[in-house]
C-alpha cells in the first residue's frame, strides 16, 4: 500500500467525522414534534400533505398499526413501480422507445427498489424509460430510505417512551424524513455532481462521429434466436464497421444523488458509479462516497441525542469504525498488490508517480486503486451497493472484503435507518451476553431486556444469515442457478454466494459476471430481498412496542455501561463472531479457495 | 382498512409528485442554468456539431493515435449506449489470454519497444468507456505515435502534457491523460 492510499482513507474519515455532528443534530430537529427552525420553514407544506392524505399528525400508533402502515405503503409503491415498467412503451418520456420489461424482471426490480436493495438485473440506459426511472425508481430511492428512517425512529422511541402503548406515527416519520432530510440534501448533492459532469437533461441520446472507426462483432442468430454454429462448433460471427458513438443522456444527477444518499445504489447507467456520466471526477467520487455514510453516520448522533445520552451514539459509531477501517485498508492493500496471474507477463503493476498500478481490471483510471478500494468497502459496509469498480474482477482477498461486509448484516453504517436498527439488535444481543456472564437481567438504555426482546433481536440477526445460507444452497443445487455463472472454478461459487448475500442483506451490488436476468434468479432474489427487509423491520418494531410499554430502570451499580470502550469492543466482537461463524465455511469454498489457488 | 388505503395511496401520489417530478425538474432547471455544458454531457463541439465527449472514451488501434483503456462493451468496444465491464475474475484464464493479446497488439504496433506495459493499458475499465489512461500508459506510447506521425518525441510529449490532469485539488484520485482530447489535438482539430 502506498502512502497516497493511506491518506485517501484518512481524508475521507476526517471530512465524514466533521459532518456527523451538524448532520446528526439537524436530523434530531427535523424529526422533533416541538417547534424549531426546521419545521417552522417546512411545517406548512408538511401539514398540507397530512390534510390531503387524511392523516392526523397527533395520531399515535401502536407497533402493529405502524408496521401495517409501513407494509401497505411499500406494497403500493411496489405495484406502482411494477406497472410503470410493464406499461412504459405506452407512457410518455420514453425517447428511446424501450419495450415493456418481462414480468419476472419487473417484479424483481420493483421489490429491489422498495426494499432499498437496488439489485439490478437490467442495464438502465438500454432498458428503462426516463419516466420509469423518475416516477418509479427515483421515487422509491427516496421512500425506501424514508421507510428505514421511520422504523429506526419507532425503535428509538421504544427506548425513550415509558409505559407507553405507541411508537409514533408512520406517516409523520416518513414525511419528515423525506421532506426535511432526503430532498434538501439530495438537491445539494445533485448540483455538486452536476458541476463535475454528471448529466441532467431530458434529451434524446446524442450521436457523435468516431475519430477512428471501429468494428462491431456480433454472433449470427437463426430465426429462433439461437446462435448459428460453424463446422468446428464455434459461434458464427459477422463484423460491421461502426462510425458513430451514441452518448446516453437523461436526468441522472438527481437520481444519483439520492441513490448514494439513501444507500440505495441503483445506477442510472449499467456501469453504475464507474460510468463517467455517473461519476466523472475524483471529486464527484468523494461526494458520492461521503453521501453514502452521511445519513447512517449522522443518525448515530441523532440516536444519542434522542435517548438523552450522546455518548451512546458515539459508542455505536466507534464500533462501526472499529470494523470498517481495517477492512478498508485490507481491501486497498489486496488490490494494490496486483493480480498474481499477470506476474509472468510483460505487465507493470508497480505503483509509481505515473500510475496507480495494482489490479486495474474493472477499475477506472481516474479512481485508481485507493478510491476504488475505499468505495467498494464503503458501499458494502453501508447497504448502498453502488459500485465504481467491478467487484467481480477484484483480487480474491480484495473481493472477500465487500462480500463479508455484506454478510455481517449491513450494520457497519448499513442502510439509512436500517443499519442503525440492525446494529441496535446486535447491541441488545451484546448486553444479553454480558448479562449471562454475570448472571443479571440485562438492560440497555434504561430498559430491561427480557425473553421477548431477545427473541426479536435474534430474529433480526438470524433472518438474513439463514436466507443467505439456505438460498445459496438452493442455487448451487439447481441447474438454473448454476447456469448463469460467468467465471470458472471457485470464483463461480463466489458469484452465487455474493448475489444471494447481496439480496438477503438488501445491499444490491453484484459480482456482475453472474447473468441474473432469468426467471430463477429474479424470483429467488426477489423473495430474499422482500423477506429480509420486512421480517427484520417487523421484528424490530415488535421489539420497540414491547420496550415502549416497559418502565424505565434507573442505572445501578450492576448495570453494564454501554458507552465505554469495553462495550464497543464487546459489540464489535458479537458482530464479527456471528458473521465469521456463519459464513467462514462458505467463504472458504469461494474467495479463500481462489486465493490459495492463485498464490500456489 | 379503507382509511389506511386512502392514507397510503394519497401519500404515495403526493410523495411521487415531490420526489419524482418537482425534485428532478428543480435539479434540471438549476443544472441547465448553472452548469449547462456539464449537464448536457461535456460535449466537444466543432463547427456547431458535437464530435465527442471529454468524458466518454473512444476506441483507437491505429499506431498514429494514443490507445485508451481496453473496453469490454459489445458488440463494439466503447459502445456508450451499453456500458459494461468484462467481470472476469482474477484467476480466469480468459483474462490472462486477453491481457496477452493486448500486449501482443501493442508490441506489433511498436516493434522494438520492450518495456513492460503499464497495467491500465492492458486491462479493461469498469465502465468500458474510461476516457483516460495513466501518464505511464501515455509515456509508453509516445515514441510510437511520434514515429507514425513524423513528429519529434518532445513535440508529442508537450501535447501529452496538455492533455494531462493532476490529482484533483492535489489530493483526490489519480493523475491521468484524456485520450480523445489528445488524439484530437494530434489531428489538429
Amino acid at each position: 500500500m502506498t502512502s497516497f492510499d493511506f491518506f485517501q482513507v484518512v481524508i475521507y474519515l476526517a471530512v465524514l467525522l466533521v459532518l456527523i455532528k451538524p448532520v446528526g443534530s439537524y436530523m434530531a430537529l427535523a424529526f422533533a414534534d416541538t417547534p424549531n427552525g426546521v419545521n417552522r420553514i417546512g411545517g406548512k407544506l408538511e401539514h398540507m400533505l397530512y390534510r390531503l392524505a387524511g392523516v392526523r399528525a397527533d395520531d399515535q400508533m401502536g407497533w402493529k398499526r405502524y408496521a401495517i402502515a409501513m407494509l401497505v405503503f411499500n406494497l403500493l409503491g411496489a405495484l406502482a413501480v411494477y406497472a410503470l415498467q410493464r406499461l412504459q412503451p405506452w407512457l410518455p418520456a420514453n425517447p428511446q422507445h424501450f419495450d415493456a420489461l418481462s414480468p419476472d424482471l419487473a417484479m424483481n426490480t420493483a421489490i429491489s427498489f422498495i426494499t432499498n436493495t437496488n439489485w439490478q438485473a437490467y442495464g438502465g440506459e438500454s432498458t428503462m424509460s426516463y419516466l420509469t426511472q423518475m416516477l418509479g425508481l427515483a421515487v422509491q430511492n427516496f421512500l425506501s430510505a424514508a421507510t428505514g428512517m421511520a422504523v429506526l425512529l419507532a425503535v428509538i422511541r421504544g427506548f425513550t417512551r415509558r409505559s407507553a402503548d405507541s411508537v409514533g406515527n408512520f406517516w409523520v416519520d416518513m414525511t419528515r424524513s423525506t421532506l426535511y432530510v432526503l430532498v434538501p440534501f439530495s438537491l445539494v448533492i445533485a448540483l455538486l455532481l452536476s458541476s463535475q459532469g454528471v448529466v441532467q437533461n431530458f434529451k434524446s441520446y446524442v450521436d457523435v462521429p468516431l475519430v477512428q472507426h471501429t468494428t462491431a462483432v456480433e454472433t449470427v442468430k437463426d430465426a429462433a434466436g439461437n446462435p448459428v454454429k460453424d463446422a468446428q462448433g464455434k459461434d458464427v460471427t459477422q463484423s460491421s464497421v461502426v462510425t458513430t458513438q451514441t452518448l446516453p443522456m437523461g436526468p441522472a444527477a438527481s437520481q444519483i444523488a439520492i441513490k448514494q444518499l439513501g444507500t440505495n445504489g441503483g445506477g442510472f447507467f449499467n456501469a453504475n458509479s464507474a460510468h463517467p456520466y455517473e461519476n466523472p471526477t475524483p471529486f464527484s467520487n468523494f461526494i458520492e462516497m461521503l453521501a453514502i455514510f452521511l445519513i447512517p453516520g449522522g443518525l448515530c448522533y441523532t440516536f444519542g441525542s434522542m435517548v438523552g445520552d450522546r455518548r451512546q451514539g458515539w459508542a455505536v459509531l466507534a464500533t462501526m469504525l472499529l470494523i470498517f477501517v481495517p477492512l478498508a485498508y485490507g481491501a486497498i492493500a489486496a488490490e494494490q498488490a496486483g493480480n498474481p496471474a499477470l506476474h509472468g507477463l510483460a505487465v507493470d503493476q508497480q505503483a509509481s508517480a505515473l500510475q496507480p498500478g495494482g489490479n486495474m481490471e474493472g477499475k477506472e483510471t481516474r479512481f485508481g486503486i485507493a478510491a476504488s478500494g475505499l468505495f467498494a468497502t464503503i458501499t458494502t459496509a453501508a447497504s448502498c451497493g453502488a459500485v465504481n469498480s467491478m467487484h467481480d474482477s477484484m483480487t480474491p482477498l480484495g473481493g472477500l472484503v465487500p462480500m463479508w461486509l455484506i454478510q455481517l448484516g449491513e450494520v457497519i453504517f448499513g442502510g439509512v435507518g436500517s443499519g442503525l436498527y440492525g446494529m441496535l439488535a446486535f447491541a441488545v444481543v451484546a448486553v444479553f451476553i454480558a448479562g449471562l456472564m454475570v448472571g443479571r437481567t440485562p438492560e440497555y438504555l434504561g430498559k430491561k431486556i427480557e425473553a421477548h426482546e431477545m427473541k426479536m433481536a435474534s430474529l433480526a440477526v438470524l433472518v438474513p444469515c439463514a436466507l443467505v445460507v439456505i438460498c445459496t444452497a438452493i442455487a448451487v443445487m439447481t441447474p438454473a442457478g448454476v447456469a448463469g455463472v460467468g467465471n470458472p472454478g471457485a470464483h463461480s461459487f463466489s458469484e452465487i454466494l455474493y448475489a444471494v448475500s447481496s439480496a438477503s442483506n438488501n445491499n444490491g451490488s453484484a459480482f456482475g459476471g453472474l447473468s441474473a436476468n432469468t426467471p430463477f434468479w429474479n424470483v429467488l432474489l426477489g423473495v430474499c430481498m422482500y423477506l429480509s427487509r420486512f421480517l427484520l423491520a417487523i421484528a424490530m418494531l415488535a421489539m420497540a412496542g414491547s420496550l415502549a410499554a416497559k418502565r424505565h430502570v434507573p442505572p445501578s451499580a450492576g448495570t453494564l455501561p454501554t458507552h465505554t470502550p469495553l462495550f464497543v469492543t464487546l459489540l464489535a466482537c458479537v458482530v464479527i463472531v456471528v458473521g465469521a461463524l456463519t459464513f467462514l465455511p462458505a467463504l472458504a469454498l469461494g474467495p479463500i479457495a481462489e486465493f490459495l489457488m492463485s498464490v500456489r | 382498512m379503507s382509511k389506511l388505503l386512502r392514507n397510503a395511496l394519497t401519500m404515495l401520489v403526493l410523495m411521487t409528485a415531490i420526489t419524482g417530478i418537482l425534485y428532478p425538474l428543480a435539479v434540471t432547471g438549476l443544472a441547465q442554468v448553472l452548469f449547462p455544458s456539464q449537464a448536457n454531457g461535456s460535449l466537444i463541439v466543432k463547427d456547431g456539431k458535437p464530435i465527442g465527449s471529454t468524458l466518454i472514451g473512444q476506441s483507437f488501434d491505429d499506431p498514429k493515435y494514443f490507445w485508451g483503456r481496453p473496453s469490454a462493451t459489445s458488440p463494439q468496444p466503447n459502445n456508450a449506449a451499453s456500458s459494461n465491464a468484462s467481470n472476469l475474475g482474477p484467476t480466469n484464464p480468459t483474462l490472462t489470454d486477453a491481457v496477452k493479446q493486448r500486449i501482443d497488439a501493442l508490441r506489433a504496433a511498436d516493434p522494438g519497444n520492450t518495456q513492460p506495459v503499464p497495467v491500465d493499458l492492458v486491462t479493461a475499465s469498469g465502465s468500458g468507456l474510461d476516457p483516460e489512461i495513466s501518464p505511464a500508459a501515455a509515456a509508453y506510447q509516445v515514441d510510437r505515435v511520434a514515429k507514425a506521425r513524423g513528429l519529434s518525441v518532445s513535440q508529442v510529449q508537450a501535447m501529452v502534457a496538455m492533455a494531462t490532469t493532476g490529482r484533483q485539488f492535489g489530493l483526490l484520485g489519480e493523475p491521468r491523460v484524456n485520450v480523445l482530447k489528445l488524439n484530437l489535438a494530434l489531428d489538429g482539430r
